[in-house]
């Protein structure tokens, strides 16, 4: 691990002109970042740790029914808060699907929206990677690469987001509040990502020193909240990230879905969001073939970027059997293992 | 530059220096401190041999800088006896069978002292392999873990009731 300078500020305008300086790097939990600087992969001149600044771990109700999440509450804390799953339980599966419970209790809501990719190449320093020394190459692109990306990739870079929690958050129409150098803004998380194109080290659109402080979620979305389900494959039954996930949040009235929200993971450099497929069903009568249809949608742009091709046909399947979960209901309770297609007990009947 | 942070560690409060910032609180707690009950498996966040419980909360210790920690209360393998008498979670360990070589144990155990106190799993199987998959066991004594983590749960739960009767 490089040596750094250590900075604890007290207020976000301290943190913020304390970031601003060129190497400068956030510090919540550290579960990701402390991971990549003992690799060696992030190297910042400075730590600004943010834990110490009052305010930023609530959970508020907004009045129109929607919620406000500080960017330092952890993973855990949000999806065991009763009412917050109730309104938005695709995120709390989401959540409880990701990484081992451990690192929930410790990783921060804003870290886990900036989070870096998995890709193997990315977090080994002897291959070439174009996000890590731009314009030096892309080992994952003939590499071992089934696990890349199938949307929205390019030539530069393959890899993909690895975020769980901001699978539902994309289809639910999150807003992440971020406060810079020049005062508060807020954009749609849709936003946040970039695609890789030619610049791949430019994952998001904040700038030197923006502070995410929060993230809300608007109250149409709890609508859904009767239909919401997340689904996610993985190559373990637990504690790894995915090759395809999908959210899903249907409002069904009279038999006929009013408005379905869908989005994919694993699949791209972003969290992303499938309107075709949305629009696909909007008016529909919930159906394998409208649900296949909607899947066929949802993937009509993607192509394998190495020996992946097979995740297109899996991501159609996944967002189908999504859609059919989220008719089905959402659950009571979360299943025993969220957002699992398994039972770990063979022969087993499984609540997803 | 040197840093000043306080802990309290075990119930015992700890004022120490720390030259470099980069210090973790996994290497804090075993070099500084000499608590080497907590072990260092992969130092990344895979393995779970380094987890602690942190202000009432099971993390990775190898995932956190010592620095912002401040002020924090750290409870580690050391501090769950209550003397000679084993916690009840160490004590279902041994008559489960809940280990082979032992290294991965202490995080095992913190992680399950951990897991009961959040209330989620409750006496089901499939909840506690779920809850208890941060902590990797290479020998393979899951079974034996999974029945430990239970059993102790169970007779916890039954301490409690008659702590608030």
């Amino acid at each position: 691990m490089n040596v750094f300078d250590y900075l604890r500020p007290l207020t976000i305008s301290e943190a913020v002109a304390a970031a601003t300086a060129p190497g400068a790097a956030y510090l919540a939990a550290g579960t990701n970042i402390l991971d990549l600087m003992k690799g060696g992969i992030a190297r910042p001149d400075r730590l600004v740790d943010i834990t110490r600044i009052p305010g930023l771990d609530r959970i508020e109700r907004l009045p129109d029914a929607g919620f406000r999440i500080g960017a330092l509450v952890r993973n855990a804390d949000l999806a065991h808060d009763p009412d917050f799953a109730r309104s938005f339980p695709a995120v709390a599966e989401a959540l409880l699907s990701g990484a081992s419970a451990q690192l929930r209790n410790a990783a921060t809501v804003g870290g886990n929206l900036l989070q870096r990719t998995r890709c193997g190449y990315f977090y080994d320093a002897a291959s070439v990677c174009n996000k890590r020394a731009p314009g030096s190459g892309c080992d994952a692109r003939h590499g071992e690469n089934r696990l890349h990306a199938v949307l929205g990739w390019s030539e530069s870079c393959i890899a993909t987001h690895p975020s769980d929690f901001c699978v539902p958050l994309v289809a639910l129409d999150a807003v992440v509040e971020i406060e810079g150098t020049s005062g508060r803004r807020e954009i749609a998380l849709e936003e946040l990502h970039r695609l890789p194109g030619n610049t791949p080290e430019r994952e998001s659109t904040l700038e030197p020193g923006d502070l995410i402080v929060a993230i809300r979620l608007p109250g149409g979305a709890a609508a859904l909240s009767g239909h919401a389900r997340y689904l996610k494959l993985r190559e373990r039954t637990s504690y790894a990230f995915a090759v395809v996930s999908a959210a899903a949040a249907l409002d069904i009235a009279e038999g006929k879905i009013r408005q379905a929200r869908i989005a994919l993971g694993g699949v791209a450099a972003k969290p992303w969001r499938a309107r075709a497929a949305e629009t696909a069903l909007a008016g529909a009568v919930p159906s394998e073939a409208v649900f296949r249809r909607a899947a066929e949608a949802a993937l009509a742009d993607a192509r394998p970027s190495g020996d992946n091709a097979f995740k297109i046909e899996l991501s159609k399947r996944i967002v189908a059997r999504t859609l059919a979960l989220a008719a089905a209901g959402t659950p009571e309770r979360l299943p025993a293992l969220p957002a699992s297609p398994f039972s770990s007990v063979p022969g087993a009947h499984h609540a997803a | 530059m040197s840093f000043s942070i306080s802990l309290t560690v075990n119930g015992e409060r700890r004022n120490i220096e720390l030259e470099d910032p980069r210090t973790t609180l996994l290497d804090l707690l075993r070099e500084r401190l000499r608590l080497t009950g907590t072990k260092k498996g992969c130092d990344r966040g895979q393995c779970g041999a380094c987890t602690v419980m942190v202000n009432g909360r099971r993390v990775n210790s190898c995932l956190a800088l010592a620095i912002s920690h401040d002020a924090a209360e750290v409870l580690t393998i050391e501090g769950v006896a209550d003397g000679t008498d084993l916690h009840p979670v160490q004590a279902a360990f041994i008559a489960h069978d809940g280990f082979q070589c032992g290294f991965c144990t202490p995080g095992q155990i913190m992680s399950a002292i951990g897991l009961i106190e959040e209330g989620q799993a409750g006496d089901d199987a499939e909840r506690v392999r779920e809850g208890m998959s941060g902590n990797l066991c290479r020998c393979g004594a899951y079974r034996g873990i999974t029945e430990a983590v239970l059993d102790a749960r169970k007779l916890l739960a039954k301490a409690g009731r008659r702590d608030a009767a």
